[in-house]
């Protein structure tokens, strides 16, 4: 029941063959079965989700089936990153500060998500606050990666990719602030899209860094990440930043329908017609060479299909990290300044006054990196600095947007690797925060850039999922999935299943 | 020593929206605690503001009236700072990029002179809550009500020279503000408020002093006051040789001083920066035209108005002018009840202005409304009681017993200008007192008041004056 893609469950519970009620009991028991070695979730709603599977079972049965009804999702289990807010389920964006929060509201991913049918099985362990690219800054403990459990998921949605890795759901959602989607996909095994900044509402994603966040889905395949990424894109009246323009239907994109280059998915040439840009800047020094053997052969893979490869520069690459590492932390700095123990979460025991509560219900409730991070970002934004660092990031987050508004005058999407290792043990950067920062290094861009990016698996290296990434156009997520639809089609990497989870 | 003043206002104006700045909560004054406060107001996790469209539309029209630059691109930032009441951690307001910029208003001084004050730039921003101190012993209460109400922080240019001149320009500032629609101005309830930046210096002297800045005024008597305590203040420091310290000062009206709230020192760095969750708010001509169409007719346009047209006095003019609700009582008695315009103007100015005053309430919650005040003014237009009596059928509309007619018909007031009724009360008069008619008849004429207040006295009041005293000279002389 555990290994089915969610559209082969989409057409078991559109056939009756199974109930959402069994495939939800059953994925229940597996997440009781393996949540000791993992820890990939915070919360397993069991009541809600049997609940909420009996509602699907009779719409299911009041519809006639679920393909018909035009209701895919019907039935079908799913986990949320627990940044979502979910109404009376708790959502802690895993910090000590949230530990009780219960929102009053959903989320509107999750609204739209449960609008479609969908069963929530629980909230995915993740980095605190989404700050982290291990899992390991988590208040509720570290992530094992079902791949060598000893490994980091990745993060910051650890617990989502971990979760989907280790089939407890076909599907996930996660956020991507600087590559929380991508980097814990390509570490897990998974495809994982970040979609343009804008496409999927932020309302009720617990914000780290507003204009960097987007959220998106972590699945087995590329052709999963098209069922749910559709209902959970468009407008929203609510995210002043979200952006009115039509979602295109993403399923029937995976044949190629509906892209702005044309192309013919019936021949052995799906890819004729694409053009991938190559940047030499993505394999640089700090790459791992068994990850760039991998990457290459997955390029030539796509070459193989019909794409032609363009070398491309991205010449403002090495500016990434530092601009993000100003930007971001900013940002943070604000948005987690509404935590002060007034209102809810947590509140620090008897304080003698207003500097008391304030300082010890932050100083309890926060983790180490989240503080780090806010420290950070209070002294970029300080008088005085405001200009040497936050402006200053600021103009060179323009310029590697410009560096890829350039490539895409010549190329349709850009391919290169998600991450520079493979999954690293666990506990072994903590210690050093830059190095663990250096992880974003090919992910950091198209959050700066607000480009949709997608990360699928490509092959291993001793043992260990690698990842390739693409980056396309704005609103282009439709040839970002038609793409790896089609690499998926003749490479076998995304069907493999770690040990032990088989 | 010669001191000169040197006076800058920031307004506060609440922006007269249904619904807040950022969330879709009601704005309603007087609410029971929390209750208009979203999830939004609230600042729970993963919550996002929205910027509410007729805020852009408030403040547009202001720069209309102003004269002054509309920010065609402006920007929301976060001003970061801790406080209960504010629960986000930061204030969404406009830092760099103002809605408005460069303006100006005409103030008209005691003198007569007019005066043009510079108005530096008008940015939105958002009303933080209300910490309740004294409600509970043991902690303090926090009510959200006000958090997210919109607000235009209007800033002048440091031109003001005197308290006076400084209020003058608040009051001008108030009376367009109201004119326009986009704050209702009443200053109890904090929808109309003014901090002073105060200084003084040498005469001559180009350099600024130092400032104080003074916080919390909500009257216009008290910003009189606090700028003149403050001016005193400043000067007695700098005359014994010390010197002014830059900082915010705190009015108490109780004892008319000003104190020292916190120093330059203890400024927060309020960090700010561009709000990521709201867009730059593009302003296009399209717009800016909707709004110009929308503006009604400005004070200064109507007493130039009622001066040429309705022949008013300017000054009369001007004062019915200068507030929107006082011209708009005015036009209802002159347009739809169509009452003549000196005639209304007097009463109005005269009687209903000091009964007003007198029980200090608002033209807007007048005992006696437009409607019923044309009722009373149409039976003095056309004799049915005097003016004197007028004041009388007033004060019992006042105090509710119904309508102008109601009250001369239960009281009797109705004037009598039956000419023989008149005739036979004179005649009564004359008879009754015979040695005055002589010495009247002999010369001394100054006693025909005597005669018109014994006729009134017999009357009750309710002769017709004009034709008693063209009865009665007749009479006296024949």
């Amino acid at each position: 029941m555990h290994q089915h893609t969610l559209k082969e469950l989409s057409v078991l519970l559109d056939k009756k063959e199974i109930s959402s009620t069994e495939v939800t009991q059953a994925l229940l028991e597996r997440i009781e079965t393996h949540e000791p070695t993992l820890n990939a979730m915070i919360t397993v709603d069991n009541d809600g989700a049997l609940e909420a599977a009996k509602h699907a079972d009779a719409a299911i049965n009041e519809l006639g089936g679920t393909a018909s009804a035009g209701k895919p999702l019907l039935g079908v289990p799913l986990i949320h990153k627990d940044i979502f807010c979910t109404e009376g389920v708790l959502t802690t964006c895993a910090s000590h500060m949230l530990h009780n929060f219960k929102s009053p509201y959903d989320a509107t991913v999750v609204e739209r998500l449960r609008a479609q049918g969908t069963v929530m099985l629980g909230k995915a362990n993740m980095d605190e606050f989404a700050m982290g690219s291990s899992n390991e800054n988590s208040h509720f403990g570290a992530v094992g990666n079902p791949w060598q459990t000893d490994r980091v998921p990745g993060g910051s949605s650890g617990g989502s990719a971990a979760a989907v890795a280790a089939g407890y759901a076909p599907v996930a959602t996660g956020t991507d602030t600087g590559g929380s989607i991508r980097q814990p996909a390509a570490f897990c095994g998974l495809s994982g899209i970040k979609p343009t900044y804008g496409r999927v509402s932020r309302y009720g994603m617990i914000a780290f860094a507003s204009s960097l966040d987007q959220g998106g889905v972590l699945a087995r395949s590329a052709e999963d990440c098209a069922y749910l990424l559709g209902p959970m894109s468009g407008v929203d009246p609510r995210d002043s930043t979200s952006v009115d323009q039509p979602v295109d239907d993403f399923v029937t994109a995976l044949d190629g329908s509906g892209l702005s280059v044309t192309v013919d998915s019936s021949g052995d040439a799906p890819l004729n017609g694409v053009r991938i840009g190559v940047a030499a800047e993505y394999f640089s020094d700090g790459l791992d060479k068994a990850v760039a053997t991998e990457v290459r052969q997955a390029i030539s893979k796509l070459e193989s299909l019909g794409a032609s490869i363009v070398e491309i520069s991205l010449p403002n690459q090495h500016l990434c990290i530092p601009a993000y590492y100003a930007i971001a932390p900013a940002e943070c700095s604000s948005n987690l300044s509404r935590f002060d123990g007034v209102r809810y979460g947590h509140r620090c025991e008897s304080p003698v006054d207003l500097e008391d509560l304030y300082k010890r219900s932050r100083d309890e409730g926060f983790g180490r990196e989240v503080k780090r991070r806010i420290l950070i970002g209070t002294y970029v934004l300080s008088a005085g600095y405001y200009d040497a660092y936050y402006l200053k990031a600021q103009k060179t987050r323009r310029l590697i947007s410009d560096d890829f508004a350039e490539a895409f005058k010549s190329v349709d999407m850009i391919a290169g690797p998600a991450t520079p290792t493979t999954a690293f043990a666990r506990g072994s950067k903590t210690a050093d925060p830059v190095s663990m920062y250096l992880n974003d290094l090919y992910t950091v861009s198209a959050n700066l850039s607000g480009l949709p990016a997608m990360s699928i698996p490509c092959g291993f290296a001793d043992g260990l999922p690698v990842g390739l990434q693409l980056v396309s156009n704005y609103f282009k997520e439709s040839e970002l999935l038609y793409v790896s639809h089609q690499f998926q089609q003749i490479d076998d990497s995304h069907q493999q299943r770690p040990r032990g989870f088989e | 020593m010669e001191w000169e003043t040197v006076i800058g206002l920031e307004i506060h104006a609440q922006l007269a929206t249904q619904s807040k700045i950022f969330s879709a909560a009601a704005t309603a004054f007087g609410a029971e605690q929390n209750r208009q406060a979203c999830a939004v107001d609230l600042a729970l996790p993963g919550v996002l503001p929205v910027v509410n469209r007729e805020v852009l539309a408030m403040a547009v029209r202001f720069a209309l009236v102003t004269d002054a630059e509309i920010g065609r691109h402006s920007v929301f930032a976060r001003k970061n700072y801790f406080y209960p009441d504010l629960p986000k951690g930061y204030q969404i307001s406009q830092m760099n990029h103002p809605i408005v910029g460069t303006g100006s208003v005409e103030i008209v001084l005691g003198d007569g002179q007019r005066k043009t004050i510079g108005i530096t730039r008008a940015h939105l921003e958002e009303d933080a809550g209300k910490s309740v101190h004294d409600e509970y012993s043991d902690f303090t209460a926090i009510d959200l009500n006000r958090a997210g109400t919109p607000l235009l922080e209007i800033v002048s240019e440091p031109d003001m020279r005197s308290a006076q001149e400084a209020v003058t320009y608040a009051k001008r500032v108030h009376s367009l503000v109201r004119y326009i629609g986009i704050c209702d101005g009443n200053m109890q309830e904090g929808s109309f408020r003014c901090d002073a930046n105060v200084s003084i210096r040498l005469k001559g002297d180009e350099k600024l002093g130092t400032r104080a800045e003074i916080k919390n005024v909500n009257s216009f008597r008290f910003l009189e006051r606090a700028i003149e305590f403050e001016v005193e203040r400043q000067r007695e420091i700098l005359e014994s040789g010390g010197e002014v310290v830059q900082e915010t000062r705190l009015y108490d009206a109780d004892r008319d001083e000003t104190r020292s709230m916190r120093s330059k020192e203890d400024a927060n760095d309020y960090r700010y920066f561009p709000d990521p969750d709201l867009l730059p708010v593009e302003i296009d001509d399209a717009f800016i035209d909707a709004q110009r169409a929308s503006l009604p007719e400005l004070p200064e346009v109507k007493t130039a108005r009622y001066i040429s047209e309705l022949g008013l006095a300017d000054k009369d003019a001007i004062t019915l002018a200068a507030d929107k609700s006082t011209a708009d009582y005015f036009e209802s008695l002159i347009g739809a009840h169509a009452m003549p315009a000196k005639l209304s103007a007097n009463w109005m100015l005269g009687e209903l202005f000091a009964r007003l005053n007198r029980d200090q309430l608002d033209i807007d919650d007048s005992p006696v409304d437009a409607t019923a005040f044309a009722g009373l003014i149409a039976r003095i237009e056309d004799n049915t009681v005097s003016g004197k009596t007028a004041k009388q059928v007033l004060d019992g509309m006042w105090d509710g017993k119904g309508s102008a007619d109601d009250v001369i018909k239960a009281e009797g007031l109705q004037q009598i200008t039956d000419t023989s009724a008149i005739e036979a009360m004179i005649d009564e008069v004359i008879a009754a007192n015979p040695s005055q008619v002589a010495e009247y008849r002999a010369g001394k004429e100054k006693l025909l008041g005597f005669f018109v207040g014994a006729v009134m006295k017999a009357s009750a009041g309710k002769a017709n004056p004009g034709q008693l005293n063209q009865i009665l000279k007749n009479k006296l002389s024949g």
